[in-house]
């Protein structure tokens, strides 16, 4: 008995004491978006008893690759219905993994949607441009949800930007992504001058676009690049640029 | 001719002497040594099963080699911890021991670290195979690579980035962790072994801790009013979260793991506050666990 309460009084001692220290740590974790994982009802329906069991024991990165390997068995058979069920779990295990958000995305956006517009079984075309777009949505939900959790990684806003500029063609959202992706520090190198490129082709912001270029431009022979300089030249003659003042000179730089 | 020996009261080499004993009797048993080897086939297994870009290959393989390290070195942890005790009760080894001078606190630590050295020997097996695994599935990519791009720049920067993506150095502090993790897992499963009857008993309570040590940071969060939409529990909650917090270990903390694997940078004080509370764990454990032990009547 005496030996029973010694050891609750140590474990509750030492509880006590290392209670604010794993508070801290976890909020310090929290800070750069660790534990974004939920494990909700849904999930549990999702995963059945056995997986959310071994979800809830610290195995959610491998039930989350078991799943991942699910979704591609039913990417093989055009199942897209299971693969965004399958997907939703995925991400909701493993919010902090910045490829499954991607190929999320990727597959709603691109594989999806264009298996939804060729949809030989509907003949309303109108309806399957419907589709289309929901997958665009789809897709669009995804990099969104999977930047809140990554608030600090470029690779999903550059994602959405490619997202917007190839199938929703709007090209100033488009813009303000690469613009996003560019403010964080694992940004691609080229994603700055793909703001200012996407900028150029927003209608309305021609003028905004062609300082962006020029200050591009004005950088050095590192930023000279064909399709720089074709904007360039295509913003010049919108705008009406002075020959004086043009930097584009078709006959001496052929666009791309 | 008698020469008086004096009797060290505490003595690292009869520790040493039981460790290395139950580090031996530990291999023998052939289940573990399968253990190992199933774990090296969860490990192969995600390079035969990852068919993906590059990236996402890496992705899958290190998270299913590291997931299988966890998996089996926990199971590893847990049994072989579970046995130990119960084992030389029964083959009567334990009472020849200690009928020696040898004190129940060298036993019990001569115990653990017959343990630990399995679960290293076994953790740096499988690191062994993974970091091969990992090595041929980036000379693959960087084959690939060098197919699909002229010698230039642009090649050398492809390179480079499936060098990044396949070979981080983080990985390191990761299997450190794991291992930590579960040194924690067989010192707590020594702790029950040190009362419990049965191997059994001992492996169900410690499954059990186990499962709650994951999710003991959401009660402490509750408790400490600290959690993101917090509600507000009944007092008899609020008393029953508190015991849950204080109580039981925090497991979560080591899951850092998961964030290494999905490339993104975890501080070094981190790593080591990881380490840190890991020890702790590891003294508590031992400690009530001998308390346990030295009061056994056997």
């Amino acid at each position: 008995m005496k030996a029973r309460i010694l050891a609750f009084i140590i474990l509750a001692v030492f509880g006590i004491i290392r209670l604010p220290i794993e508070a801290n740590l976890e909020s310090r974790q929290r800070e750069l978006h660790y534990h974004g994982a939920k494990l909700t009802l849904d999930t549990r329906q999702r995963l059945g008893q056995m997986g959310f069991v071994a979800a809830l024991s610290g195995f959610r990165a491998l039930v989350a690759d078991v799943l991942w390997m699910e979704s591609h068995s039913a990417w093989e058979r055009t199942e897209w219905g299971r693969m965004k069920v399958l997907f939703d779990t995925v991400t909701a295990l493993q919010p902090r993994n910045v490829t499954f958000w991607d190929m999320s995305a990727y597959h709603m956006g691109w594989n999806a949607s264009v298996a939804a517009r060729n949809n030989e079984k509907e003949p309303r075309e109108a309806l399957r441009i419907k589709e289309e777009r929901e997958y665009w949505k789809l897709a669009e939900d995804f990099y969104q949800r999977g930047i809140q959790n990554n608030p600090d990684r470029a690779f999903l806003f550059e994602g959405l930007a490619r997202l917007y500029e190839q199938k929703f063609q709007d090209h100033l959202k488009s813009s303000e992504m690469f613009d996003e992706a560019t403010k964080r520090p694992d940004s691609m190198a080229y994603t700055h001058r793909m703001a200012a490129y996407e900028l150029a082709k927003a209608p309305g912001k021609e003028k905004e676009a062609y300082a962006r270029l020029k200050a591009l431009y004005d950088k050095g022979e590192d930023e000279h690049l064909p399709t720089l300089l074709r904007l360039l030249g295509e913003l010049e003659e919108k705008l009406n640029v002075p020959a004086k003042d043009r930097t584009y000179s078709p006959s001496s730089q052929p666009p791309n | 001719m008698t020469a008086a020996i004096s009797h060290q009261k505490f003595s690292l080499a009869r520790i040493r002497a039981i460790s290395s004993n139950t580090f031996l009797e530990l291999v023998r048993q052939k289940v573990f040594s399968f253990m190992i080897l199933f774990a090296a086939v969860g490990i192969g297994a995600s390079f035969v099963a990852s068919s993906w870009n590059f990236r996402e290959q890496f992705q899958v393989v290190k998270d299913v080699s590291l997931g299988a390290m966890s998996v089996f070195s926990w199971l590893l942890a847990t049994l072989a911890t579970a046995i130990v005790i119960p084992k030389d009760i029964e083959e009567r080894t334990l009472y020849t021991i200690l009928a020696k001078p040898v004190s129940r606190l060298e036993y019990l630590l001569g115990k653990l670290f017959g343990v630990l050295a399995l679960l290293l020997v076994g953790i740096g097996l499988m690191s062994a195979f993974f970091a091969i695994v990992l090595y041929a599935r980036g000379y693959l990519a960087i084959a690939e690579t060098r197919g699909s791009y002229p010698p230039g720049p642009e090649l050398d920067a492809a390179i480079a980035y499936v060098k990044a993506s396949a070979f981080d150095y983080r990985l390191i502090p990761a299997v450190l962790v794991i291992f930590t993790k579960v040194a924690v897992c067989a010192s707590l499963t020594l702790m029950i072994s040190s009362f419990s009857t049965s191997w059994i008993f001992t492996v169900m309570i410690s499954t059990v801790i186990y499962i709650i040590g994951h999710v003991q940071p959401i009660a402490r969060e509750y408790w400490l009013n600290q959690a993101p939409m917090s509600a507000h529990p009944s007092p008899l909650t609020k008393l029953f979260l508190g015991f849950v917090s204080i109580i039981f270990p925090d497991f979560q903390m080591f899951n850092v793991v998961d964030e290494i694997v999905v490339g993104n940078s975890v501080p070094t004080s981190m790593f080591l506050e990881s380490f840190g509370m890991g020890f702790g764990y590891i003294f508590i454990f031992t400690l009530i666990g001998y308390i346990f032990f030295s009061n056994r009547e056997l």
